[in-house]
């Protein structure tokens, strides 16, 4: 592409990645970083445990303190905190996949491509089924989730229709389209920047843009931090209101 | 030269080219304006409540994320949608 005679790399390069054999690529050795950065951090937190947390020990209870009170007992309640171990799990994995997005040398969202967030929200899927099936039983929890209370008979079969399609395929579709279209548009964004910046990077007029390039850049760079953060959260968060769906039913 | 002589003119490959950049675009902005104005409305009235009822924060705030998630996920497939467009 060529835009003010400036040349972009063209698109296909952010969407194809070279095999570096036996199935291993980028995205793969980013997921393997990041399972091994989730189990690295509970493991060197749990072997020396002290009554006065500090350091890494200090990193993990803190943040399972934050799973619990502002994700699970916001969402499903006390009787939920059964599943602290899968969200804070889910929380973390999800975060280090998302947070080589900016660390320098890697740079690349593993959860901006789609195989990942789809295994993980039919994960999702699959938990919510299994537990509102075991909890409520299979009719009473196909019935609870889709004729909500209080709705006039004459559109009760248009609205129990709509709510047996979110929960069938609506939920886990978006769930996994939002983690991935929001990674890949923040990896999107920095690349374009990067490369304008690289690209006005020479002794013309329009070097006069460059800073201001680079501000931006750098701004976006500060954002996506919080981005990784907030998609780990509220995809945690979601998965922690499906299954309260699942285990209490609205009446 | 009026402006149909000049869409005559064209190279075929090059007038889709184009017409899908423009398609492309259409698709995202158009995506982007319920929800801008919907992540609007669930933030603004978030912080009213949050300044109202400040004991009640951490609840609003949970619910907000919850609301600005599925008001963007609207946005989100008008942006996967423009990807898959192709010329």
């Amino acid at each position: 592409m060529n835009v003010l005679a400036l040349e972009f790399p063209p698109i296909d390069h952010l969407t194809r990645w070279p095999d570096l054999g036996g199935g291993l690529n980028k995205v793969a050795l980013v997921y393997l970083f990041a399972m091994a950065a989730t189990l690295a951090l509970f493991l060197i937190a749990g072997s020396k445990k002290q009554m006065v947390p500090r350091g890494i020990q200090n990193i993990a209870e803190s943040s399972v303190d934050f799973v619990r009170n502002s994700i699970i007992m916001q969402t499903i309640g006390p009787d939920g905190l059964g599943y602290l171990p899968l969200l804070a799990t889910m929380f973390f994995f999800i975060f280090f996949s998302n947070i080589t997005e900016i660390i320098p040398g890697v740079q690349f969202p593993a959860n901006a491509r789609f195989g990942i967030p789809v295994v993980l929200a039919l994960l999702v899927w699959a938990i919510y089924w299994i537990v509102g099936f075991i909890k409520q039983g299979p009719v009473h929890y196909l019935k609870n989730a889709t004729v909500p209370p209080g709705v006039p008979k004459a559109i009760l079969p248009l609205v129990a229709f709509i709510e047996l399609l979110q929960i069938l395929i609506v939920r886990p579709f978006s769930q996994a389209v939002r983690l991935f279209a929001n990674m890949l548009a923040g990896h999107l964004i920095l690349v374009t920047f990067s490369v304008l910046c690289a690209a006005l990077w020479v002794v013309q007029w329009y070097v006069v843009i460059l800073p201001f390039s680079f501000a931006l850049l750098v701004f976006l760079t500060a954002f996506e931090i919080l981005v990784s953060f907030l998609q780990a959260f509220i995809f945690t968060i979601l998965t922690a209101v499906y299954i309260g769906s699942s285990l209490h039913p609205d009446h | 030269m009026s402006a149909l002589q000049l869409l005559a003119e064209q190279d075929p490959g090059e007038l889709v080219q184009g017409l899908t950049a423009v398609g492309r675009g259409i698709v995202y902005g158009g995506a982007a304006i319920g929800p801008g104005i919907g992540i609007g409305l669930v933030v603004g009235n978030a912080i009213t409540a949050m300044a109202r009822q400040p004991e009640s924060a951490g609840v609003v705030r949970t619910t907000m994320f919850l609301g600005i998630a599925f008001t963007e996920a609207l946005a989100l497939f008008g942006f996967v949608l423009a990807f898959i467009i192709s010329g």
